[in-house]
């Protein structure tokens, strides 16, 4: 009798610390909990009028949602590129750079100020998809088909790829007038949610229906955990590790929308800088091995939301400029490793001990 | 699979050249002549009056300043006005030294150099001595001794900073209540522009709400400003160390509403002078952009004129006029004169 | 501790999620002993090694070992302690570095500095194969080398070393007979050193060829230590299995064989050819047949088979399905045929590692149904749970990820998978390799029941027995060639053994 429910106690524990949406929570919920005992406005939202009179809802987790949605659709892409191919897209920031290089080209036309847009949001939109897709065919030719360590397939677009951006519109720097264009990064009139919100909520119903009602799930991690069963099993892995790739490419032309729309503008050189390495980071934080395999996508998204949050809680905080990356270092130092399987599995055994030496006493 | 491959290679091969294209037209590392001094007359140009000159500089992508300093210098440096000029670009010290013994090879007059880093000139610059080549800095000064060079054009940006902090203090508000957003951390431009406003700050009991490092980075910058207001901080000025971050400070403060610019509640101060933001401050949305001037070839070709007239220079170290555009009193013809 | 012994275990305990693998299992070793260790697939057997060998950690119970007379109490944190201690041991899956040479293979993380020269360490590498008499140059690259060989070195690394305590967790599961006696003989070498040596193995025979003490585990406790002189076959058998068996009478009683329907072949290949060296070769199946093809190690066998799912690149030969003339090119093809291969290298080919066992068995069914179709998790799980009854498969739930299973249910689970597809044309490579007795019936028994239903099964084995035991014709391979195809009388050891050998010396 006892022993029954010892071990139900333990399978419990156990699939608790087995569960990869664990660690995002955890950090989510004491990140939470350390800013209501620091200050309990944390988590005040108030309601007011942005300088266009439009209704806006301001407060620090409104702000956390707005701008970790780029993040969090970047992870959806990285999470799969991850699962597939075992290695990381680190060339996404500079994806983004041209994308939105792209999007203001078609925008503006030849002019770097126009007074009118000289294409429809939603074309310039679609053809700013196409080339991101291409670029991440890019990568994934090379990674898929040409065996190239994915990481070192993509140091190429990361190296180039802003100096492409700046090619694209002949180094000028478009800015758009155009009141509309403004929605995607800010709000909708009347609504007074950020749209970037919106967007990667779209992104995450999307990938969810994806992932429910293809195979894309099962597919990519097959591949990810073993090519060569894969191919016997009737699987294509060089033709799902590419496809992977091309949807990252997606991801990459969503963000540089929603990053080009916040300023209406660009500057090459600092757009989304470093997002590649807060992706990586996201998808490692949701507990997904970086070598790739299993995913779990939840994870992923929360992981990217964690990193927000953080970032949001040390700029409240007013950190030391220098000393804000070694702050951010050790809180991810600390997750990273909470969340390596290593780790849990050494729990795992403490709390068995911790029992064993209870029941022996 | 065979259609897939080659799909594959010909993607690869087009993007290749759509790199290398983007390479040769805007980034080019190489030693090109570009168009203006094209070779035409090249054979002529040898022992007439054509004035060779080596331009080492930096990328032009690396900033819209950087352009503005490379588009100033391209259109000074023409056979127009009688030059032969010869250009190389890259972020990389390495590469740098490369291109410049290969100019100090190609025998040229002048050697400008706006270096990537500040050591490892010593040998190079060296060689072009015994060469008889001059050389002349610009926009960056190197760790070398005064004699390897005969002149170094900078900014100086701790003046940059004090300028505009002087007219900061000249706006005699009731209360100074500051956000700074700094540039990336120990770059020379944070460095002079922070300085200046942390000791006039601790003199005048300024009030700095936050200070916090965008890294030049427009969005940082916004979410920033975000956090302070979300946080309810009473601020009434940003202190922004570019023209991009003063940009995310305004985004940040138009959605929630605060009134910025002249005569409003909170003052916008940002630096470069890129023209869009002295549009912005002619528009008054904006009080203050400090310039971080570029265009160094009129210097150059001044200190050119002298030492080929053979007269001596007063001082090696040469440094720049930089203005400070105040909302109230700049005018379009500054905007076009000055913006970048 | 016993006087003679050099290593005791007293009362391990050892779980993992969901899974109770060791309970109260003691294991006694003398100096100069072999001592076989005998038991079903995920009877514990592994787990007992690893908890010695410091690969896991028990959760209770003592280890004793003896060193220099002293008797010591010990706890192994790492394999690398172990081995300190005078633990060696030489795994069922190869743990070697493939891309090293053989020589660097043996001395790798214990040279201790003591080889500078890489001339001195090939020599040195080079007298220890000598002189156990394994054919390979200390230069080679591992990876290029046969499994077989790769084994060798294994072992040949563990003898090298200092050891009192040898252990064996299925070494020959993948070596020819001849090979399997020059591991005797070394095996025998050792003993008389001293040595006492636990050797894990599935053949019965191999264990009363060598072993002198057989201690016996059964769903992870321990059944009972037996000299292997007084211990009979059956007995042995059915200690493992834990009931009478008498299957395997049953088995050789079968009404002799599935030869088949006369009509169109199932599947007919002409000349056919794959990059992996092997000579053009004609095939065909009947439905309702079973056939298989023999031949050593390396004779081009699983090559062969290979070729006919369209896992290698197929170069030449005309191939039909029913009579209609179809193009395999890649194994999605053979799928869509209604040809399923289970593959001979399990851990490589054959399972996901880290997906479930229901992902594991709907894997197959699921692509061969399309990307835009999957199936609803009742769906595949009510698929997981049939295979999982029907081939009797030990597993916690569906959701256990499949490497945690022990290698005999994995090899079921793939079954299930291939089984899911309800294939016309089943193609079995070593579908017995390194799993126990028990399951190793279940299958032989499984693939004379679907023939019987009227599916056509190709199967290979390297156990002759088994193949002459299912088989109704047999494919014999000598060198990458087909050499003879035996059928009816001709069914026979002494004949099969002779077409292995080349036929014309008779």
């Amino acid at each position: 009798m006892t022993a029954k429910a010892t071990g139900k106690q333990n399978s419990f524990l156990s699939g608790l610390l087995h569960n990869q949406l664990l660690i995002p929570i955890a950090a989510l919920l004491l990140l939470t909990i350390f800013n209501l005992i620091a200050d309990p406005s944390f988590f005040r939202i108030s309601l007011g009028y942005n300088s266009d009179g439009n209704p806006v809802l301001s407060g620090y987790l409104i702000s956390i949602i707005d701008y970790g949605s780029e993040l969090a659709i970047l992870a959806i892409g990285m999470t799969l590129v991850t699962a597939a191919s075992g290695g990381q897209d680190i060339s996404v920031g500079a994806g983004i750079a041209i994308a939105g290089s792209v999007l203001l080209r078609v925008l503006c036309g030849t002019e770097s100020r126009p007074e009118t847009l000289q294409a429809p949001v939603f074309v310039a939109f679609i053809v700013c998809c196409i080339v991101a897709m291409i670029f991440g065919a890019f990568n994934g030719a090379l990674v898929a088909f040409f065996k190239i360590q994915p990481m070192v397939a993509t140091l190429i677009l990361f190296t180039a790829g802003r100096s492409i951006a700046a090619w694209i519109n002949n180094n000028e720097l478009p800015i758009v007038s155009e009141k509309s264009f403004t929605y995607f990064g800010g709000y909708l009139p009347g609504i007074p949610i950020p749209t970037p919100f919106f967007i990667a909520l779209l992104c995450f119903v999307i990938t969810w229906a994806v992932l429910k009602f293809t195979n894309l799930g099962l597919y990519v991690q097959a591949v990810g955990i073993n090519e060569k069963t894969s191919r016997l099993n009737g699987l294509n892995p060089e033709l799902i590790k590419f496809a992977v790739y091309i949807l990252l490419g997606l991801c990459v032309a969503v963000c540089g929308l929603i990053k080009v729309s916040r300023l209406s503008t660009i500057n090459y050189s600092v757009i989304a800088k470093d997002i590649e390495m807060d992706a990586i980071l996201a998808v490692a934080l949701g507990g997904n091995a970086l070598s790739g395999g299993k995913f779990n996508m939840g994870a992923s998204i929360l992981g990217a939301y964690v990193i927000q949050f953080l970032t949001t809680t040390l700029y409240k905080f007013d950190v030391q400029s220098d000393a804000l990356s070694a702050y951010k270092a050790v809180v991810v130092i600390l997750l990273v490793v909470l969340s390596a399987p290593v780790f849990r599995e050494k729990i795992t055994g403490l709390f068995r001990r911790l029992r064993a030496g209870k029941a022996a006493a | 699979m065979k259609l897939k491959k080659m799909l594959g290679i010909i993607l690869t091969a087009a993007l290749c050249g759509g790199m290398l294209a983007a390479c040769g037209d805007s980034s080019s590392t190489g030693t090109a002549n570009t168009g203006d001094s094209s070779s035409a007359e090249k054979p002529a140009s040898t022992g007439t009056d054509l004035i060779r000159v080596g331009i080492i500089n930096n990328d032009p992508n690396e900033s819209g300043y950087r352009t503005a300093n490379v588009n100033d210098l391209k259109a000074t440096f023409t056979e127009a006005n009688g030059y032969e000029a010869q250009f190389s670009y890259s972020l990389k010290n390495e590469e740098q030294i490369q291109a410049a013994q290969k100019f100090i090879q190609d025998e040229v007059d002048y050697l400008l150099l706006s270096a990537a880093d500040t050591a490892g000139w010593d040998s190079v610059l060296q060689d072009a001595k015994t060469a008889g080549v001059k050389v002349i800095l610009f926009d960056r000064t190197i760790d070398a001794s005064e004699d390897l060079y005969e002149a170094s054009i900078v900014s100086d940006m701790a003046k940059e900073g004090q300028t505009a902090v002087d007219w900061l203090k000249a706006q005699n508000l009731s209360d100074y209540k500051i956000i700074h957003l700094q540039g990336v951390m120990g770059s020379a431009a944070q460095k002079g522009r922070s300085g200046a406003l942390t000791d006039t700050a601790a003199a005048e009991g300024w009030e700095i709400v936050s200070e916090q490092t965008a890294e030049w980075n427009a969005e940082k910058a916004q979410q920033i400003v975000q956090t302070a207001i979300d946080s309810n901080k009473e601020f009434n000025v940003i202190y922004a160390e570019n023209d991009d971050m003063a940009k995310g400070a305004v985004a940040a403060l138009d959605k929630a509403n605060i009134s910025h610019g002249v005569g409003k509640d909170v003052i916008v101060m940002g630096f470069d002078c890129n023209k869009w933001a002295l549009e912005e401050l002619k528009a008054g949305n904006w009080n203050y952009d400090g310039q971080c001037n570029p265009f160094q070839s009129s210097y150059i070709t001044e200190i050119i004129k002298k030492l080929e007239a053979g007269e001596k220079l007063d001082q090696k170290t040469i440094i720049m006029d930089e203005k400070g555009f105040d909302a109230a009193t700049i005018t379009q013809e500054d905007v076009d004169k000055y913006g970048i | 501790m016993q006087k003679d012994s050099v290593l005791e275990l007293r009362g391990i305990y050892k779980s993992f999620p969901g899974v109770k693998a060791l309970q109260n299992v003691d294991l006694t070793l003398r100096s100069g002993e072999i001592h076989a260790l005998m038991g079903e697939n995920g009877a514990g057997k592994s787990t007992l090694i690893k908890v010695l060998t410091g690969v896991y950690s028990k959760d209770a119970g003592d280890i004793y070992i003896k060193k220099g007379g002293k008797e010591e109490k010990v706890v192994f944190h790492s394999p690398q302690e172990a081995q300190r201690a005078g633990i060696s041991t030489v795994y069922q899956e190869i743990s070697l570095c493939p891309n090293l040479s053989v020589a660097e293979n043996i001395y790798l993380g214990r040279s201790e500095g003591k080889f500078i020269s890489w001339k001195k360490m090939n020599a040195q590498a080079g007298k220890l194969l000598k002189s156990l008499d394994i054919p390979v140059e200390p230069t080679q690259q591992l990876a290029s080398c046969s499994i077989a060989v790769q084994q060798m070195v294994a072992i040949a690394r563990s003898v090298d070393m200092d050891c009192s305590v040898l252990i064996l967790d299925e070494p020959t599961s993948s070596l020819d007979e001849s090979e399997v006696e020059k591991l005797f003989g070394l095996m025998r070498q050792l003993r008389d050193r001293g040595v006492g040596i636990i050797f894990v193995t599935h053949f019965l025979d191999q264990v009363y060829a060598v072993c002198d003490k057989i201690t016996i585990l059964r769903d992870s406790k321990l059944v009972g230590e037996y000299n292997a002189s007084e211990l009979p076959h059956v007995e042995l058998v059915s200690k493992m299995l834990g009931k009478e068996l008498d299957d395997m009478a049953d088995i050789k009683n079968d009404a002799k064989k599935y030869q088949g329907d006369s009509a169109t072949p199932v599947y007919q290949a002409n000349q056919l050819c794959s990059t992996e060296g092997i000579a053009p070769f004609d095939f065909y199946i009947k439905k309702g047949e079973v056939n298989g093809f023999t031949g050593l190690l390396g004779s081009g066998r699983s090559e062969s088979v290979r070729a006919i799912y369209g896992a290698d690149k197929v170069t030449s030969g005309v191939v039909r399905v029913n009579g209609k003339p179809v193009d395999i090119k890649k194994p999605l093809d053979a799928m869509k045929n209604g040809i399923a291969y289970l593959s001979e290298d399990r851990k490589r080919d054959g399972i996901i590692g880290d997906l479930s066992v229901k992902d594991n068995i709907i894997l197959a069914l699921q692509v061969k149904t399309g990307f835009f179709k999957p199936f609803s998790k009742a769906k595949a799980t009510k698929f997981a749970k049939k295979y999982i009854e029907l081939l009797d498969i030990k597993t916690a739930s569906v959701d256990t990820p499949i490497k945690s299973l022990s290698g005999g249910n994995q090899q079921k689970v793939i079954l299930g998978r291939w089984l899911l597809t309800e294939p016309d044309y089943l193609i079995l490579d070593e579908p017995t390799r390194g799993i126990d007795v028990g399951t190793k019936v279940d299958i032989q028994k499984l693939v004379l029941k679907l023939a019987s239903e009227g599916m056509s099964v190709t199967f290979i084995s390297s156990e002759t027995d088994e193949m002459l035991r299912t088989c109704s014709r047999l494919l014999v391979m000598r060198d990458r060639k087909l050499v003879g195809e035996l059928t009816g009388d001709d069914l026979n050891q002494a004949t099969v053994m002779a077409t292995i050998a080349g036929g014309g010396k008779e």
